[in-house]
């Protein structure tokens, strides 16, 4: 007991507040403009795909490559080959505010396609009914498709969530800030296990209280 | 109303071209219940969305109310569609929205604005289908059955003057079908709503619709009258579906001819004749015998008609008679077997 409570007190506890703090920050960000894109993304890959409502094999094959070739790079290289963008974007390559741009650009891609799929999930016959009704490709989109597919785009979210929590820890090794930053300078160069023990732990828990909130609320729209 | 003049539609798949219907004339007049029946694969789904474009044609003329529906662009489509209201055999209700705010949605996409003209109207809409005090229920926490009411209550909101129904009462229960059939005949009469309805049951037809084209391999291979069709089927899959309906087989039909002497005949009857003592009075006038081998008495939507099945035995000429009679009284006598000696009377 004694030794926990020495263990404890020896940690830099303000430290350790602003990078969950930067944490936080970068994923919330990160997480506001990939919805921003992404959902936009997701609806067009939709309706361009193959037999759907606007059916544009072109558009389609163009977006969905671009798609691939993003979700394919690994982080680390994007985070690398983004510096000048992220520069132009922000005015620096380094912290919290440099840490967005390529976080969004990484899981924009990855959110589209959990749109997409999510759209793909609704039944045909209810886009029909909407058609027959005499409905516009808009009114479809905003009336029903979203509405229908909200609870599969929630859920589609909260991974992508923990998917950023995961990369906002990688952006730390070229100086993103945040807990992954904390751990990889304290606890790997330092050898202060005890800095990384409790950063894992915060990681942990930030991801579990993202999958609960998604949880919740998937089950709050979900009416079957 | 609808006139359809030798209609055609293709699907490509790949290479392959799959032609779901060929050649189809069709004319449905204002104010009826047209129904299309055929077994599945057959078509009927393809045709009944020709009819508010959610399948364009291949070849072919479709007019309704003499506008071609094959020239029309976007926005002709979209108030064909406001005239034409659909309902399906799986409902397909949106699920994340109440019942009032389904029936609510061709409202705003007619373009109406007003709340207050939108409620007034689904509260209206839902008391003619039976679901008054439902409107605030979602899709999942209705039966059926209701879910089929609230189609109906969406698809009437803008007043069409044409209801198609794709196999809507396909994922019911016999009791709810009743249902909604009545539901159907009623907003029929008192809407003067023309309704086009595809199934693969006979007894749907029977139940509500005036004429009936029978589609076989997406060809029309039989139309007309439902009693004409229903007493009188010409093409094999006709048969087949009144067979189905009645239950008959016939295996067991030539076993029951072996058993009897004398001539078989198959009378076919309707209205008011259903009521008249016609069978003992021929047989007291022309001193035959008979003996009945199947029958049925029912109802073809509201008229009610007879078939039966009889051996007549007596002298050759006794017969004759008897036939005579029994055509000029209003039935139509088809002679299954004639007696040996006679020849067959038609
Ligand atoms: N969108 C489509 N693409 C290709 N083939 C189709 C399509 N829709 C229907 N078909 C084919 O057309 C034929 C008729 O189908 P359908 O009209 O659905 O029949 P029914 O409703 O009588 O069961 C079937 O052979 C079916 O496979
Ligand atoms: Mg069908």
């Amino acid at each position: 007991m004694d030794v926990l409570l020495q263990v404890l007190q020896a940690v830099d506890w303000p430290e350790i507040g602003l990078a969950t703090l930067d944490t936080l920050l970068m994923l919330g960000a990160s997480l506001f403009f990939t919805a921003l894109a992404g959902l936009p993304l997701g609806v067009l890959l939709f309706l361009t795909g193959p037999r759907q409502l606007l059916g544009q094999p072109a558009v389609y094959g163009a977006v969905s490559f671009a798609v691939n070739v993003l979700r394919s790079l690994p982080f680390i290289i994007l985070l690398i080959l983004m510096i000048p963008v992220t520069v132009k974007l922000t005015g620096t390559s380094l912290g919290v505010a440099g840490a967005i741009p390529p976080l969004v650009v990484a899981t924009t891609p990855f959110f589209a396609r959990l749109v997409e799929t999510a759209l793909r999930e609704v039944d045909r016959g209810i886009i029909e009914a909407m058609l027959a009704t005499g409905a516009t490709t808009r009114q479809v989109v905003f009336w029903a498709l979203l509405p229908e597919a909200l609870p599969g785009i929630i859920a589609g979210l909260t991974v992508t969530a923990i998917t950023l929590v995961a990369y906002t820890a990688m952006s730390g090794v070229i100086g993103g800030g945040g807990l992954g930053d904390l751990a990889v300078r304290f606890g790997y160069q330092r050898f202060r296990t005890d800095v990384m023990v409790i950063t894992v732990v915060l990681l942990l828990v930030l991801v579990q209280l993202l999958q609960m909130a998604g949880d919740r609320l998937v089950h709050r729209f979900s009416r079957k | 109303m609808i006139r359809l003049q030798g209609v055609g539609k293709t699907y490509h798949v790949g290479s392959r071209e799959i032609a779901a219907l060929r050649e189809v004339n069709l004319e449905i007049a204002r104010g009826e219940v047209f129904g299309i029946i055929g077994h599945s694969g057959a078509g009927k789904s393809t045709l009944i969305r020709l009819l508010n474009r959610l399948e364009k044609a291949t070849t072919g003329r479709i007019e309704l109310d003499g506008e071609d529906l094959t020239a029309m662009d976007d926005t002709q489509l979209r108030s064909l569609r406001l005239r034409v209201g659909m309902i399906f055999q799986h409902f397909n209700l949106l699920g994340s929205r109440t019942v009032a705010q389904n029936v609510a949605i061709p409202l705003r996409v007619a373009g109406v604005r007003d709340a207050a003209a939108i409620t007034r109207r689904v509260a209206e809409l839902l008391d003619l289908v039976g679901l008054a005090d439902q409107g605030d229920k979602y899709p999942s926490q209705l039966s059926g059955g209701q879910k089929q009411r609230v189609g109906i209550a969406r698809a009437l909101a803008n007043d069409p003057k044409v209801l198609l129904c794709d196999e809507a009462t396909s994922a019911l229960d016999p009791q709810t079908t009743r249902s909604v059939l009545d539901l159907l005949l009623r907003i029929n009469e008192q809407l003067g709503l023309t309704i086009v309805l595809i199934t693969h049951e006979m007894d749907v037809v029977r139940a509500i619709c005036d004429h009936v084209a029978v589609l076989d391999d997406g060809v029309i291979v039989e139309q007309g009258p439902v009693s004409q069709v229903f007493l009188h089927p010409a093409h094999p899959t006709t048969r087949h579906f009144v067979q189905e309906a009645e239950d008959l087989d016939e295996g067991e039909e030539r076993e029951d001819f072996a058993r009897v002497d004398g001539c078989v005949v198959r009378l076919s009857y309707l209205g008011e004749h259903v009521y008249a003592p016609m069978l003992a009075e021929v047989a007291r006038d022309q001193g035959v015998d008979f003996c009945i081998l199947s029958g049925r008495v029912e109802r073809i939507k509201r008229t009610p008609c007879g078939q039966l099945t009889l051996a007549l035995s007596g002298s050759d000429a006794s017969i004759r008679g008897a036939l005579a009679q029994l055509s000029g009284g209003g039935v139509h006598v088809d002679v299954l077997r004639a007696a040996p000696g006679t020849q067959g009377v038609n």
